[in-house]
């Protein structure tokens, strides 16, 4: 079975980001970096499933060397192999950036299509809900996004999809894309000797090149902070009556 | 909720393990009106404490650190946040196997319960060990682990009990107030404290800020020397070995010394730190900020290929670790300053401001005790804090570019073997003396006192090794650092005479109407003497106790010259200035670099200097301790009659700029009387360890009188000095120790070869091998090792209580792990004990 | 005109819907257009009046023999047929799950540029928008060329207000399908639990690195059960394994909107305040009295959570007799 995880490098913030001075990125200057969460719990799936029935797990990422991390970071945990689809910057628009990964599938493909690519349903910055869906149409393959369970058949994919008070279920014909969200696993750390091991596979780079899109970011900034006094209702267990009074005008209890 | 206090008597900046700890201890000595200020929230403000590996292994070869260590251990033990796991430092080379065996050595000067081991056995207490990789390991079962958040907690909450300390969390200091004008002594005074929340006013404040030290000192427009510095580590995990202890903490840690690693026990983790990566150093800037930072300020992100030999290397010793997830790692930030020390004490140029800075949490509740006693009483009285002493930098040392290269430097010597005499190799020849080329050109080779090149001994003189017959030393640690020239340069020296280099002598001067006053309350010894006289003097600490042991020369009616050693310059001069009197009645000049020193000594001295002046070299014309003028190829110098070698001679000092024209006049007027260049092997060791002459810092501390160093004076002067009334008591008292020289009867080891001692603080153990403790708990050790050309011996000196003290005792010392027998020579001196060489 | 697509479940417009046609309103007359909207797999007669009353002056259904169940093919289908056939001057919906699936579907179909989560929007020769990063803790200010602007409003960004409750003109719309749309559509639906959920829940306690332990989260199910709501947690916490992801508030989690969010033990990251954000009212419960989530909350009791959680379910029980 061959499997496709599509990731892209994200920082890793606090309780606080900051924009750089110029307005155009996150101040990644004091930050870790890390693979946006929902794609981290793709892998997590991937490598599970190849566990399960066999194969290989490839991790993509559209991005520039230092992307390669987190590359390394997925082998670590149990991909085979890591393709790093060189651009100048990982702030591509969604429609660019879809594009140079169908290219960059295409070219993977050689002898056969991937049973299942998995992208993350959003990334954790930049959020455009896109680049999955975009890649699979291009591709001619079914895609459908959140899901939190998966099953291979012989021939079907099962996918869960959580709603309220429930899931729905999909079942889509091989080979398939699906849009995963966190949830799905608790992704495993590295062991030490997956790391080490990470360190030694030779990663392949694809360079891209795609059309601008449509949409062009201007500026980051931060929302404005609504500045409110928190009212402090006591210290501890003796505040408990105020709480309740509050409970009670807000009609919960 | 309380309104922000607008004024304090102490305010601590910073609450991390020292800054908890120091509120603590100062409610204990009584002090009350403290406010504790911290930018982060409590309990964690996120610094360095935070995420601590928390174990205290308690050998050090250094005192100062042994000592504390020691004693914040049983701080933690006394309020019960400790758990002794035990630990294992394991070699995998020979040459760390040696090593242990100094560890051992220390062991037993400290009286530290510790066992050398063979594989095997380590193997015993770590079952998971590989013991195919290492050759054995130094055990010591006291080795313990503690809880530092939750001490800081409780020393907090002590102080908020016992003494109102205000604590405010996530309040950021912004600027350091000071007066603006400096007094006559130089210094300024803190002022307060400009918060986020407002200002205080304050007497004390103290600076507890691990990383952001120095960019709070900088606030103060001075200095706290260090530089944040990454240290990695890594929680691996689940190790069902681990888990199975059912224990925080349950098998002992394991220190993997070649690697620079250490394993520890974390629940059913291991941690897993290194001290093998690059130097990774970040200025205060790039710290992020609480609510910035993913896991906390002091945490910061992980760069995987940094620690990845490390990993392999864990691996190898541990193999269970190589399936274990990483599930937490960080590279860590810690404070390095130039010298590994920490930075204690009140600042040099701005009163009441303190440094408690760079401390471990090994050492940080008995750190902050020293700063607490210190800000109490004057000067700590747990232990002799110089090593740690803020004050003891020179200028050079405070800058960015030196603490960068020294932290880069040492950094990985964390768990290095470092011999005593090793010599640093970044940021050399900063201070020179003015004769350089012509050293350079007579072969020296220099080491280095904290700023101050000084050649050690010059390869011209490598004919006097043949000319003595002296050899290089058989084992490769005690001819490390050495060279058999300088035993050459001692013994023509003794028999012709030698030139030694002084220049890094520290000069300064007080002047004025109330100079000689000042003069006579700083020191023992009486200092309103005649123009022209010097005097040889301790400098006391209010409980009697040696700060300083230096020389002061009467130059004029209200002038005196204070020369003091190199090492000890930035202590110094820190003291005069703090106790100066500020109503203008003295100045003070530090004249270091306008005056340029060299000694020359031996029993052709005389004859030398006497071809190059006219006046009187005679014992009559030139006294003992008799400071003159005198012209020397047509410079004017001044003779100073002192030896510090033990030969007639005298130190010469002369202006800096027309220094090479004497040393030139010297030396070729000493062509014809043997004279040679000579070192500072001779002046500070083998020179002076024959005469039994006390060094600061080594026999002269804090811990010591001078009743016990044997340099008590028949009579007290009338006028009050610092520790007049704790000095008169110890004499009152009398001494139940003695510094005395001890002989090596046989310095031949179990291999069979010689061995020649060095480094000092080995123990001096009873014929039974005991441990020798005096009622103070002083322990007796090594406080000087050396050879002695003249005898042909290793001498040692050290305190002994007066029974065995008596000449001709027989006791032994350690070194390397290996008993020796010594005999007791006495408070004298073991070469011409009648200084009949002095008064020739 | 303006086309919002909206969402409908078991004959109702969801709340998606509603706060895309409350949107829709103010874009469309920035535009000076008329406001539309499309209601794809049913033609109900309740459907059409509730968009009506929302604003939408035309509303186009849509039926069809195959669209008998959800499916992003289905409805991207529908809508590019839409764009194609209708010629609105920008396409609209709300930016929940589903409706960012099919507008991007839709987009991919029309090659067309489909920019998701906007909170403000201004029309142009080059539309101008701010958009959400990081789930909310970061704005980007964008600009769009594209023949057919397409579009979907943050989640939450406004609240659903009624408009003028004019009654809306239908019109049905043919579409072609084939059955290649079915691929896409929810083949089944398991129902877990019924009652109150995370996302819907009046109440949720929710608990961070602060409960200490798994164990420790019994006192805050307690209080949760008590007051009729469910607990959460963060990130921290079900990476530690104490809780399972479908606790997990957060901005790969679950978004929560209840009348008050009890938040005990989080310190506050912002992943974890963009799933809190959308509560009407937030209490924390801490130690730290400057953590993000006390400085963010309406009220906070400072304190040991394990002391202050018992103490509040004791004061309830009382109360409640």
């Amino acid at each position: 079975m061959k499997i496709l995880c599509c990731v892209k490098r994200v920082p890793a913030p606090g309780a606080k980001i900051n924009v750089t001075a110029d307005g155009q990125d996150v101040d990644a200057a004091h930050l870790g970096f890390t693979t946006s969460p929902h794609e981290e719990c793709a892998v997590e799936g991937a490598v599970q499933l190849i566990e399960e029935h066999g194969g290989e797990v490839t991790v993509l990422t559209l991005g520039t060397g230092d992307a390669e991390e987190q590359l390394r970071y997925a082998v670590s945990v149990g991909a085979t192999h890591g393709v790093l689809v060189e651009a100048d910057t990982i702030q591509w628009d969604p429609q660019r950036t879809a594009q140079a990964i169908t290219a960059a599938v295409q070219e993977l493909e050689v002898d056969e299509p991937f049973d299942l690519i998995m992208f993350g349903n959003e990334s954790a910055d930049a959020g455009g809900f896109q680049v999955g869906i975009r890649t699979a149409m291009a591709l001619g393959r079914p895609i459908v996004q959140g899901i939190k369970g998966v099953e291979i058949g012989d021939d079907t994919i099962t996918a869960r999809r959580e709603i309220d008070g429930g899931f729905e279920v999909y079942k889509l014909p091989r080979p398939a894309v699906l849009g995963i969200k966190e949830g799905l696993n608790l992704p495993r750390y590295p062991t030490m000797k997956g790391r080490l091991a990470s360190k030694k596979v030779e990663l392949n780079s694809i360079t891209a090149s795609a059309a601008e899109g449509g949409q062009v970011r201007v500026k980051l900034h931060r929302p404005e902070e609504t500045v409110s006094e928190t009212v402090i209702l006591g210290t501890g267990a003796e505040a408990a009556a105020a709480v309740v009074d509050v409970l009670d005008e807000l009609g919960v209890l | 909720m309380s309104d922000f206090p607008t004024s304090a008597k102490v305010v601590v900046i910073g609450a991390g393990i020292v800054g908890n700890c120091l509120v603590g201890h100062l409610a204990r000595l009584g002090w009350t009106d403290l406010v504790l200020l911290d930018k982060g929230p409590l309990p964690n403000p996120g610094g360095s404490t935070g995420h601590a590996s928390n174990f205290i292994f308690p050998v050090d070869h250094n005192k100062e650190m042994a000592l504390l260590g020691e004693q914040s251990a049983n701080q933690y033990r006394d309020m019960n946040l400790s758990v002794d796991s035990g630990g294992i430092e394991v070699a995998r080379t020979q040459e760390r196997m040696d090593e242990l065996q100094r560890r051992m050595t220390s062991a037993k000067a400290w009286g530290i319960e510790a066992h050398l081991l063979d594989p095997a056995q380590v193997k015993e207490l770590v079952p998971f060990v590989n013991e195919d990789v290492i050759l054995g390991g130094f055990y010591c079962p006291t080795v313990s682990v503690v809880d530092s958040l939750e001490t800081g907690t409780v020393m907090r909450k002590e102080a908020i009990e016992k003494a109102g300390c205000q604590v405010f969390a996530n309040t950021e200091v912004l600027d350091i107030l000071t007066d603006d004008n400096p007094r006559p002594n130089g210094r300024r005074k803190v002022t307060g404290v400009v918060t986020d929340k407002g200002t205080i006013d304050a007497e004390y404040v103290v600076v507890a800020c691990g990383v952001w030290s120095n960019q709070i000192a900088y606030m103060a427009d001075t200095y706290i020397p260090l530089v944040p510095a990454v240290h990695q580590m890594a929680d691996v995990g689940p190790l069902d070995v681990l888990a199975e202890t059912n224990n925080e903490i349950g098998y002992p840690i394991v220190r993997d010394m070649d690697t620079f690693c250490y394993e520890r026990q974390s629940a059913g983790s291991m941690e897993v730190g290194s001290y093998a990566h690059r130097p990774i150093l970040h200025h205060p800037d790039e710290i992020p900020s609480n609510e910035e930072a993913a896991l906390s300020p002091t945490e910061m992100p992980f760069t995987a290929d940094d620690f990845d030999q490390q990993m392999e290397e864990a691996i190898e010793l541990m193999d269970m670790l190589g399936d274990a997830e990483i599930k937490y790692a960080i590279n860590g930030l810690l404070s390095l300053t130039p010298d590994a020390m920490p930075c204690l004490g009140e600042l040099p140029d701005v009163e009441n401001f303190w440094a408690a800075s760079a401390v471990w949490v090994k050492e940080g509740p008995g750190m902050a005790q020293v700063v607490a006693e210190w800000m109490t009483h004057g000067y700590p009285r747990v232990i002799d804090s110089h090593g740690a002493d803020v004050a003891r930098f020179y200028d050079e040392e405070k800058s960015d570019e030196h603490i960068w290269a020294r932290a880069s430097e040492h950094f990985n010597k964390t768990y290095g073997i470092v011999h005593p005499a090793e010599q640093w190799d970044s940021r050399r020849h900063l201070v020179q003396a003015p004769f350089k080329s012509r050293q350079e050109a007579l072969g020296a080779e220099f080491f280095q006192a904290r700023v101050w090149e000084r050649p050690q001994w010059y390869t011209s003189n490598a004919d006097l090794v043949e000319r003595y017959g002296l050899e290089e030393r058989p084992v490769e640690w005690d001819n490390r650092w050495w060279n058999p020239i300088t035993v050459g340069e001692h013994l023509n020296l003794r028999e012709n005479c030698g030139l030694i280099d002084l220049s890094a002598f520290q000069i300064y001067e007080l002047e004025g109407p109330g100079a000689v006053e000042f003069a006579d309350y700083l020191a023992v010894n009486k200092i309103d003497v005649p123009v022209g006289r010097s005097v040889y003097t301790p400098w006391l600490n209010q409980d009697g106790g040696f700060h300083s042991d230096l020389t002061m020369m009467r130059m004029a009616e209200d002038r005196v010259r204070i020369v003091t050693g190199v090492f000890d310059g930035g202590r110094d001069e820190f003291w005069v200035r703090k106790h100066m009197p500020n109503d203008g009645s003295v100045t003070f000049t530090n004249l270091t670099k306008q005056i340029s020193t060299l000694g020359l000594w031996g029993p052709n001295a005389p004859a030398v200097l006497g071809q190059l002046t006219d006046h009187n070299l005679s014992y009559e014309g030139s006294p003992y301790g008799s400071y003159r003028p005198v012209t020397i190829a047509g410079v004017e110098c001044h003779l100073f009659r002192i030896s510090y070698v033990g030969d007639t001679g005298w130190e010469v000092y002369m202006p800096w700029d027309e220094a090479g024209t004497v040393f030139d006049a010297i030396m070729e007027a000493g062509e014809d009387h043997g004279l040679r260049i000579t070192g500072g092997g001779v002046y500070s060791l083998s020179g002076r360890i024959e005469k039994g002459y006390r060094l600061m810092g080594a026999e002269l501390e804090s811990e010591y009188n001078p009743v016990e160093a044997g340099l008590a004076r028949p009579k007290v002067k009338a006028a009050d000095f610092i520790g007049k009334e704790a000095y008169l008591a110890a004499r009152e008292a009398g001494a139940e120790v003695q510094c005395v020289t001890l002989i090596v009867d046989d310095n031949v080891d179990s291999d069979g070869n010689e061995r020649f001692m060095q480094g000092g603080n080995e123990p001096i153990l009873t014929p039974d091998g005991e441990r020798i403790v005096d009622s103070h708990g002083r322990v007796s050790r090594v406080t000087t090792a050396g050879y002695s050309p003249s005898l042909g011996k290793n001498l040692l000196m050290g305190y002994l209580p007066n029974a065995l003290a008596v000449p001709g005792t027989k006791l032994q010392s350690m070194y390397m792990n290996e008993l020796y027998s010594c005999t007791v020579v006495g408070s004298g001196a073991a070469f011409d004990p009648e200084d009949t060489r002095l008064k020739s | 005109m303006l086309l919002v697509i909206l969402e409908h479940e078991n004959g109702q417009l969801v709340e998606a819907a509603r706060e895309a046609l409350t949107f829709g309103r103010v874009l469309a007359e920035k535009m000076g257009k008329d406001l539309e909207a499309a209601i794809i797999g049913s033609d109900d007669d309740d459907l059409v009046e509730a968009a009506g009353q929302y604003g939408a002056e035309t509303v186009h259904t849509v039926t069809h023999d195959l669209l008998t169940d959800y499916g992003p093919d289905a409805c991207g289908s529908v809508i590019a047929q839409m764009v194609e056939s209708l010629d609105p001057d920008a396409v609209l919906s709300c930016g929940s799950d589903r409706g960012n699936e099919f507008m991007a579907n839709a987009a991919a179909r029309l090659d067309a540029p489909f920019v998701a989560n906007c909170t403000d929007v201004n029309p142009g020769d080059t539309w101008e928008m701010t958009r959400v990063q990081w789930g909310g803790s970061l704005l980007e200010d964008a600009t769009l060329t594209a023949d057919v602007p397409l579009l979907t409003c943050g989640l939450h960004a406004v609240a659903a207000e009624i408009g003028d409750e004019e009654d809306a003109d239908t019109e049905a719309f043919d579409v072609d399908l084939d059955e290649s749309v079915t691929i896409t559509m929810v083949k089944d639906r398991v129902v877990q639990e019924a009652g109150v959920t995370l996302p819907t829940a009046p109440v949720v306690v929710g608990g961070g690195r602060g409960v200490g332990s798994e164990n420790g989260f019994g006192q805050l199910e307690e209080l949760a059960n008590l007051l009729g709501g469910r607990v959460g947690c963060s990130r921290a916490v079900t990476n530690l394994g104490w809780r399972p992801h479908a606790d997990q508030v957060g901005q790969t989690g679950t978004r929560i909107a209840p009348e008050i969010y009890i938040a005990s033990g989080i310190s506050g990251a912002i992943q974890h305040w963009v799933g809190a954000m959308a509560s009407k009212h937030i209490l924390a419960i801490n130690i730290d009295k400057e953590s993000n989530m006390v400085t963010k909350a309406d009220w906070a009791v400072i304190g040991d959570l394990h002391e202050v959680i018992p103490a509040i379910i004791a004061e309830v029980q009382s109360r409640k007799g």
